[in-house]
């Protein structure tokens, strides 16, 4: 086989979000009242693009096999701390923004310690910090409220050059600088080795915890820009605990979309973003063909089962009944 | 270490270290709270604090099964709405509502239990995920069936009197209740093929399948168990509260999980007593108690709840090394 054969094997679930993503945002502009317009894809990106942060945190995590079911409280208390902290001159707009970052990595590098130091099981370890990041957000918030410097609120949520929407293009600034540098770096590596087996990759001397470490504190650190943009678009802080676990519930999902497998080793970030900005379309869709809006959250959840239980087709793959136990 | 244990009477050596930790945790926290507030040792109060845990407790019961089989139930939360929801929808219709409240809503729970089982099992989905999106299906329907018109949603008599009559004086029914299915559930795990072969399958599920058990079968069959235990539970809170309400199961996945847990159930499944679980829910539902007692505002609680869980876990909840 060629190497581009290769490449199209190990990329074949990032494509095929792709896929999913094109067809439903074909359906969802052509169908939708205003037509494929500017401001249509400026909201739809706007919404995706909150979700999509949330997915690569996600993503990343569960590449290594683990799973982070806190990253929805991380992106509810970043959200918090930037309507305290995201306002004012622009020296202290940056600060903000700098100290909201450093926070949400905090955050995932506290999960990573407990994990990988603590050795404990990840979901059991997340739901734990995720009730004490939520307590968190809820002592700096009690009440919504709260403000954010609203020139770079409307900067980072507009559209560049009349057409372009500008949080597509932090999004991809993000990736840039984040992803592509972390998959092709040796703890991203690493990282995909750990997802595949633990033990093997700790027999060939790949540094595991480090590269556990660093995948987790990344993945905390995507969640507090996914805050930081929440911020941007609704101008307030809220600790929500219900949108908080939705966020978390639809990161997954739109993970096991972006053919990530929850096994470890498969998928990439990018695979994730298409995956969240499919689910978001696919939720969407509903405004469009003018359903009540009350039958959105079962919609989702049914997109969510029918998306989980594709996975079964491999099933019918196995040759051996005692594969069914991987 | 060794010979310190040899010399220990048997009864004591064979105790989990982990539910004896519990069990201490729970007199150390009746002693801060008797620091606290003279009426804390009191029989009333004590008593009330069982009625309390022993909503957690049935709910606790399901998520137990359900962890010894090495997997893990994050539908609950919707479960117990679904259960309360749609027990005192149907307490709406009369005579013969009133008298199916009870088992239709536990039916309901069974049913989506089913589903997930389904999935673990025969699907092999990992649990998280497929119990994740039951869960968020479960919330759909119920914001269908309570958007646009306001239903039926307060408890039958029935339901009420469970949760907070007294057949025994001054021994609440829901302490029956739990008690009951508590000696249900030891006696399943302990006396039975079916519970033996769920330790057997949260040991090793490859091992269980080639000595003959139909694993597949058992794993379903526990999910249904629990999700009609979660919906029973949300039956008995939907009586106390004398109504049903959205998100009202929100509150006991993280208690559930955490008495699990901190009873010294191991989270990788196949080990664990139920005695440990009620000593997690007596320990869970003390320091609820307590942190309001001290008037804790909410993210408090929120804080102190993670960090004790995530404490005890680091005492006697890890893994073993990779080597």
């Amino acid at each position: 086989m060629k190497d581009w054969r290769f490449w199209f094997a190990e990329q074949r679930g990032t494509f095929m979000a792709i896929g999913i993503f094109l067809v439903m945002f074909v359906i969802y502009s052509s169908n939708h009242p205003a037509g494929f317009s500017a401001n249509v894809v400026q909201t739809a990106s706007n919404k995706g693009v909150l979700l999509a942060f949330v997915a690569m945190a996600q993503a990343l995590v569960v590449i290594t096999a683990g799973i982070d079911l806190s990253v929805g409280m991380i992106f509810t208390l970043t959200n918090c701390m930037a309507s305290w902290l995201v306002s004012g001159t622009p020296l202290q707009v940056a600060f903000g923004v700098i100290i909201v970052l450093l926070t949400g990595a905090a955050c995932g590098a506290l999960n990573g310690a407990i994990i990988i130091y603590g050795r404990l099981q990840p979901i059991v370890a997340t739901i734990a910090t995720g009730a004490i990041y939520y307590g968190l957000a809820l002592a700096l918030r009690p009440f919504p409220g709260g403000t954010v410097d609203e020139t770079l609120a409307d900067a980072l949520t507009g559209k560049l050059f009349h057409f372009l929407p500008a949080s597509l293009v932090a999004l991809a600034f993000v990736v840039l600088v984040v992803w592509i540098p972390f998959s092709r770096s040796v703890i991203g590596r690493a990282a995909y080795a750990v997802g595949s087996s633990e033990q093997a990759a700790y027999m060939s001397g790949v540094p595991i915890n480090r590269a556990k470490f660093a995948t987790y504190t990344l993945s905390g650190l995507l969640a507090g820009v996914g805050g930081l943009f929440l911020t941007f678009f609704t101008y307030t802080g809220e600790a929500a605990y219900a949108s908080g676990n939705a966020y978390t519930l639809f990161s997954i999902a739109a993970v096991v979309l972006g053919g990530v497998s929850l096994f470890g080793g498969k998928g990439s970030a990018i695979g994730a973003i298409f995956g969240a900005l499919a689910f978001r379309t696919i939720g969407d869709l509903l405004f469009v063909f003018d359903f009540d809006p009350l039958w959105q959250p079962l919609f989702q959840g049914v997109v969510l089962l029918i998306a989980v239980s594709l996975g079964a087709f491999g099933l019918l793959r196995i040759r051996n009944r005692l594969d069914w136990f991987g | 270490m060794n010979t310190l244990s040899d010399r220990l009477p048997g009864f004591i050596r064979r105790f989990d270290p982990a539910v004896a930790t519990a069990f201490a945790c729970i007199l150390l926290l009746l002693f801060v709270g008797s620091l606290y507030s003279s009426n804390f040792l009191s029989p009333e109060y004590l008593l009330q604090q069982l009625k309390v845990a022993s909503f957690l407790g049935i709910i606790a019961t399901g998520m137990m099964m359900v962890i010894l089989l090495g997997q893990i139930d994050l539908s609950l939360p919707w479960v117990v709405t679904v259960g309360a929801m749609m027990s005192s929808a149907v307490a709406g219709f009369g005579q013969t509502g009133a008298i199916l409240a009870i088992p239709f809503g536990i039916l309901c729970g069974i049913l989506i239990g089913l589903l997930n089982g389904v999935g673990v099992a025969y699907l092999r989905i990992p649990s998280m995920i497929i119990t994740l999106a039951t869960n968020a299906v479960a919330q759909g329907l119920m914001v269908v069936y309570t958007g646009g018109f306001s239903p039926q949603d307060s408890a039958s008599p029935a339901m009420r009197f469970l949760a907070t009559g007294f057949i025994i004086p001054t021994l609440p029914n829901s302490v029956i209740c739990w008690s009951a299915i508590g000696a249900a559930a030891v006696f399943l795990m302990t006396r039975t093929t079916f519970g033996r072969s769920i330790y057997g399958i949260g040991n090793r599920e490859r091992a269980a399948y080639l000595s003959g058990i139909n694993t597949r079968r058992v794993v379903m069959t526990v999910f249904a168990i629990s999700g009609g235990l979660s919906a029973f539970g949300g039956v008995l809170l939907a009586g106390y509260a004398s109504k049903a309400a959205q998100s009202m199961g929100d509150a006991y996945l993280l208690p559930a999980i955490a008495a699990v847990v901190l009873g010294g159930t191991s989270i990788l499944g196949g080990r664990g007593s139920y005695l440990g679980t009620v000593a997690g829910v007596l320990l869970i539902t003390l320091l609820q108690s307590i942190l309001s007692v001290m008037q804790m505002p909410e993210f408090g609680r929120q804080i102190i709840y993670g960090v004790v869980i995530i404490l005890m876990l680091l005492l006697y909840g890890r893994e073993r090394l990779v080597r």
